[in-house]
């Protein structure tokens, strides 16, 4: 049946990941390092308020924009914790996930020939969303040596006049990494100067361990610029309900609720209900969470130093992201014989991008027992390769 | 006020008390030498009470009766309850004593083997006395919960897929 696919879906790459799954699966005893989702249940108060929600009958559609509530709560929400002023009537959807906000930004921005630059390495989605749009994607390398912070002259480089669109994603999956204010500021500049709209995926804003979250939608001239992407997935675990949403000027807001409504007509209620519940009255589990991944976060990165590997101080998301170049081996040979000896589950850098090549990444949303038998089996596994 | 790097600490210590300052120091970024002056502070000041363990008793089949016993009391000149609650805290049989608000003043959590050394307890030793007008005693048939530890239901970690981008 494969002369019936378009040559679009025919020529769609798998996610690199998808050859570790499929081994992983298959093997017993295994310790995975390779989940992107937190390991918490959804804090009790917001399954509560969803399974009262569902004894109530509330089971029906609801705007396609989301619960009108809930977009107010956003618009407190972001207003109060960061600096983010949205009308919640006409400039804020509530999406199926946040991933479902990258794909409505790059379908509501990007005309076949567009030029889209992300940075490399980072979240698989960009590339394949882009792609199904029509985007040319320009990928900017960001470098160990600056924490893998964006640099404004490797954008410059990138940069063709076809570009459109610049993805950001701080803090970063699969990195670790963050930018400051001070590290934003020249590529606002940028931005201005060649007249580029940014798609900024801030899904782990909440998850920031030194300092606070610059949004780049909050540097001058940038609201208007930006789209802000963000969900409940990581900070409220709440991954399996597919709750997120995007902010930004009216005028892209409503285009995007105008694909939203003929693909996906509004995110599920019950969700949107839990969330609701969440911003309400789920900050102090929400604290409780981000101590405790500080707590692995630091024993991770200990750990893979005291094995003689180079692993940068990731302060945001929950992922640590080792350089493995001493022991010799590709990044997809380190993960394969990682697992089939050690039964240990990384993920290649080389999924997230050409420039995640040297390196894993290593999810800390485990409980600190099993890190530290995982990092028994990787400090035995590297010892016989240095 | 505790500072942050301190709140992190003390959540540490909460979840698991026998690991070692030099564990700690990885997890919390500070130094053993900060960490061991800073617990000795807190034991000293009564912030750190006692490092205790939590014990299932049900899955060693002991026999063990568990009582909330709600005491209505004659409030003592000068005293108030303070008084008569504190000569409860003495007896080893009972693990907690709580003032109250509503129809009873004082409640009383008692542990003993059966129900008839509990029985003996409230009549030996708690209904004789004067101050005591009315007692109400309760037994608890099964432990759900307990400092915030679940004892049924769900399981600890949720269940995922061994890789998700």
């Amino acid at each position: 049946m494969k002369q019936y696919l378009s040559p679009l879906a025919a020529n769609l790459k798998p996610s690199g990941i998808r050859k570790f799954f499929d081994l992983a699966s298959s093997m017993e005893n295994v310790i995975s390092l390779g989940v992107g989702e937190p390991d918490f249940f959804t804090p009790w108060v917001m399954r509560e308020s969803a399974i009262f929600s569902l004894e109530q009958g509330q089971t029906m559609y609801t705007s396609n924009a989301g619960l009108i509530e809930l977009r107010r709560e956003l618009s407190n929400y972001l207003a109060k914790h960061q600096g983010l002023n949205y009308n919640p009537e006409n400039e804020i959807l509530i999406t199926v996930g946040a991933s479902e906000a990258v794909d409505l930004a790059m379908r509501t921005l990007i005309s076949p020939g567009d030029g889209v630059l992300i940075p490399d390495p980072s979240y698989v989605a960009y590339a394949g969303c882009a792609t199904i749009a029509g985007g040319e994607i320009h990928y900017i390398p960001l470098r160990a040596e600056n924490d893998f912070r964006l640099q404004v002259d490797d954008l410059r480089l990138a940069y063709t006049p076809n570009c459109k669109v610049l993805v950001l994603s701080y803090p970063n999956n699969p990195t670790g990494a963050i930018m400051t204010r001070e590290d934003l500021l020249p590529i606002a500049r940028f931005v201005c100067e060649n007249d580029l709209i940014v798609i900024s995926d801030e899904i782990y804003s909440d998850l920031t361990y030194e300092g606070n979250h610059t949004p780049f939608a909050t540097l001058p001239y940038m609201r208007n610029r930006t789209l802000h992407i963000s969900g409940f997935s990581k900070a409220y675990a709440m991954t399996g309900w597919r709750i997120g949403y995007v902010t930004g000027h009216s005028d892209l807001i409503q285009a995007m609720t105008r694909i939203h409504q003929y693909s996906i007509m509004c995110a599920p209620i019950m969700a949107q209900i839990a969330a609701l519940e969440g911003l309400r009255n789920g900050e102090s589990a929400k604290k409780s969470m981000l101590l405790e991944y500080d707590r692995r976060r630091r024993l991770m990165v200990h750990g893979f130093r005291e094995m003689g590997l180079t692993c940068f101080d990731p302060l945001g998301a929950f992922y640590v992201f080792p350089n493995i170049t001493v022991t010799g081996l590709s990044s997809d040979e380190f993960a394969e014989q990682l697992l089939k000896e050690e039964r240990v589950a990384v993920i290649p850098g080389i999924a997230f991008g050409p420039a995640g090549e040297g390196h894993i990444r290593c999810s800390y949303a485990y409980s600190t027992e099993q890190l530290k038998e995982a990092l028994e089996r990787i400090a035995r596994f590297v010892k016989k390769r240095l | 006020m505790l500072s942050e790097e301190d709140r992190r600490l003390l959540h540490i210590l909460e979840q698991d008390c026998r690991l070692t300052p030099e564990e700690l120091s990885i997890q919390t970024g500070l130094t053993p030498d900060y960490i061991n002056k800073k617990i000795k502070q807190w034991e000293k000041d009564k912030v750190i009470v006692k490092y205790s363990l939590l014990v299932n008793h049900e899955k060693l089949e002991e026999d063990r009766v568990t009582a909330l016993i709600d005491l209505k009391v004659l409030p003592q000149r000068g005293e108030g309850y303070d008084k008569i609650a504190q000569r409860f805290q003495k007896f080893p049989e009972i693990k907690s004593v709580f003032l109250m608000s509503g129809n009873y003043d004082l409640c009383l959590l008692i542990e003993g083997k059966n129900m008839y050394e509990i029985a003996q307890f409230v009549s030996d030793k708690l209904s004789p006395l004067d101050v005591i007008e009315a007692t109400s005693t309760r037994f608890v048939l099964r432990r759900y919960k307990q400092d915030g530890i679940e004892f049924y239901g769900e399981e600890e970690r949720p269940k995922r897929l061994v890789i998700s981008p």
